[in-house]
């Protein structure tokens, strides 16, 4: 059984949260290593540099232990126990579209702190360090290229951007990036990774919702297939919407998804949750994923369903 | 409603339970002293309660807004239904699973139109607290209340909705059936319905568990309630990790009706008697029902299509960015 995580902790932004009364909130040990890991790669984003030589990683289900480039050649996926490693937009457009070529889109969308939100830190200032830390913009990037020939609209989001929070960016640019299928004539997929809103956003992170699920009404309409790609983690206001509401809903292996979060249940019902709850497999036994699919076998399988949707 | 001494009194109302202390006294000494005559006095001490009640609703701090949506003697959607409405006919479950009694609905006529009213209900005593759970519903009641609803756009009757939540409910069943899901499928479908649909908050909007009956041509909000993301406790556990700012938490999070009317989040405050709906329930549901009846009124001109498009619109136009 997997350490558990604490995925509101994540909303916070905040790295360190060994202080958390609400439960376990140390951030796990994969968490950091993604970060230290994600940083590498993204230098290497930004100057298509390889990512550096010599380091080594491991992986945090089986200890077993690789260096990063045979990781990345086996698509960040545990070449010894198949887990899926937690990664960001760049790494699945790179995996996903031909030769890894892309058009990004909406890039000039960005997080505003219209109410002036002060948690433990302003919300400005909070956008501004990750803005200083890292290439990405907001949660989620929106981007359209080629799989194996077929053109499709990808949004997907980046869980280190605050958790991959649902705030106003993320509703903006989801409705872009549907009105850009619409016009184009596109299928459109959105890889989720989220602990839920983003609370510095008060209400208008919750309307997102709302507006997201109007898009997709549109896009519904003009007989477009929409699929909702579950990774490891998403959770609140992204289940509770477009996340679940895919022509198909599809997941990673071992994902953890659900409405509240493991630690929010355990506390209301004063038990232990059964072993494999809120994973892909727990979802796609009670009918909620039609089906779980290897990021190996991701790309060819897209391919095949743009096919079958279309012809 | 409950009448004095079973009224039960918030720290910021004791000022209110002081004067009716008074007035308890003044009548003994009346019943002891029959040749003065106390009655102005009493008098007196009933209009300065009235005045009181005007007093403190006019000076809340976000965080005694949010404790005056949870006054135990507040009206609950059964209430309002009793009030606003005539010849309701509850109906029963979601036909899949069971019947949630955190949400309930039915058909019923307010001002001459048929309508369908939807809306969470919480628990009058501590049985019905436990049976209601709190007004937190489970996959079940979402999928009830939009059979309901679905049912309605069959037969053309307008909906209306009456959120009371402090969300939807975290348990282990509710994730095994797809709480998630329900509220999703909720969000897409009311975006679509193709008749009129008006939701008021009438105590707690919690977060998805709000928005999941949450979706209309007109949301309003009643003076004394909250609306956002996540309650104030729950922010100030997140974000300032600790149990002890939710006072911080309520007035950053902007969760008012003021608020939520200022950001055009909301259509419209519905007013409520002074002190709170729990001083009046009569009062309370007469100031809702106007405010519904109007907008019923505005919306039925208005075409099927044009209401959606309308609707997914207002909802498009949310949010803040730069660009
Ligand atoms: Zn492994």
């Amino acid at each position: 059984m997997k350490k558990e995580e604490d995925f509101d902790s994540n909303l916070s932004g905040e790295e360190e949260s060994s202080d958390n009364p609400v439960g376990a909130a140390n951030a796990e040990a994969r968490e950091k290593w993604y970060r230290r890991f994600r940083k590498g790669i993204t230098t290497a984003t930004a100057e298509k540099k390889e990512t550096p030589e010599g380091l080594w990683s491991k992986c945090p289900e089986c200890n077993y232990i690789c260096t990063t480039t045979e990781l990345k050649e086996n698509l960040f996926v545990c070449p010894k126990c198949n887990y899926h490693h937690r990664i960001g937009s760049e790494e699945y457009y790179e995996i996903l579209f031909d030769n890894g070529e892309y058009i990004s889109l909406f890039d000039n969308i960005t997080s505003r702190d219209f109410l002036g939100f002060t948690d433990l830190k302003p919300y400005q200032k909070r956008l501004d360090d990750i803005h200083a830390k890292t290439d990405l913009k907001d949660s989620m990037r929106v981007a359209v290229g080629k799989i194996d020939g077929e053109e499709m609209v990808i949004a997907c989001m980046d869980f280190e951007f605050i958790g991959g929070s649902l705030g106003s960016v993320m509703g903006e640019k989801f409705s872009r990036a549907v009105d850009y299928a619409i016009q184009h004539k596109l299928p459109y997929m959105v890889i989720s990774k989220s602990g839920g809103a983003r609370m510095m956003e008060s209400a208008f992170s919750l309307m997102q919702l709302a507006k997201t699920s109007g898009k997709l009404s549109q896009l519904s309409d003009a007989g477009l297939p929409y699929i909702s790609m579950l990774t490891d983690p998403t959770f609140g206001g992204i289940s509770a919407s477009f996340g679940m509401l895919g022509d198909l809903n599809i997941a990673e292996p071992g994902a953890l998804i659900g409405f509240a979060g493991p630690r929010v249940i355990k506390e209301t019902i004063k038990k232990d949750l059964p072993e494999g709850f809120q994973r892909s497999e727990f979802l796609l036994e009670h009918g909620f994923l039609d089906f779980i699919i290897d990021r190996k076998l991701l790309k060819q399988r897209l391919k095949h369903l743009i096919v079958l949707f279309r012809d | 409603m409950p009448q004095y001494p079973n009224r039960q009194f918030l720290d910021f109302e004791q000022p209110i339970r002081e004067l009716y202390e008074q007035i308890d006294q003044t009548k003994k000494m009346a019943e002891k002293n029959t040749k003065i005559d106390y009655s102005s006095n009493i008098q007196q001490l009933e209009d300065l309660i009235v005045e009181k009640r005007k007093e403190i609703t006019a000076n809340l701090t976000p965080w005694q807004r949010v404790q005056l949506s949870r006054h135990p003697d507040r009206p609950y959607t059964m209430k309002y239904i009793e009030k606003m409405t005539t010849g309701f006919v509850e109906l029963h479950g979601d036909r899949n699973v069971r019947d949630d009694k955190a949400m309930l609905g039915g058909f019923a006529q307010i001002d001459g139109h048929t309508v369908m009213i939807v809306g969470q209900q919480k628990g009058i005593n501590t049985k019905m607290r436990q049976q209601r759970n709190f007004g937190m519903a489970n996959p079940e009641g979402y999928r009830k209340a939009l059979r309901l609803m679905k049912l309605a756009e069959k037969f053309n009757k307008p909906v209306i909705t009456l959120i009371d939540t402090p969300g939807a409910f975290p348990g282990q069943e509710a994730e095994e059936r797809g709480q998630g899901e329900a509220i999703a499928r909720n969000i897409y479908e009311m975006i679509r319905l193709k008749v009129p649909v008006i939701c008021v908050i009438i105590g707690e909007g919690a977060s998805g568990g709000a928005l999941g009956i949450g979706v209309g041509d007109r949301v309003l909000m009643m003076e004394n309630t909250w609306y956002t993301v996540i309650s104030p406790e729950n922010c100030s556990a997140i974000l300032w990790r600790s149990w002890e700012k939710k006072e911080v938490a309520a007035q950053q999070l902007r969760l008012t009706s003021t608020d939520m009317k200022g950001f055009g989040l909301v259509d419209e405050i519905v007013p409520e008697p002074s002190g709170g709906a729990h001083w009046n329930y009569t009062e309370a549901a007469a100031y809702l029902k106007d405010s519904i009846v109007k907008a019923l009124n505005e919306l039925k001109n208005i075409s099927p299509e044009d209401r959606v498009n309308q609707r997914i619109e207002k909802f498009g136009r949310m949010g803040f960015w730069n660009e």
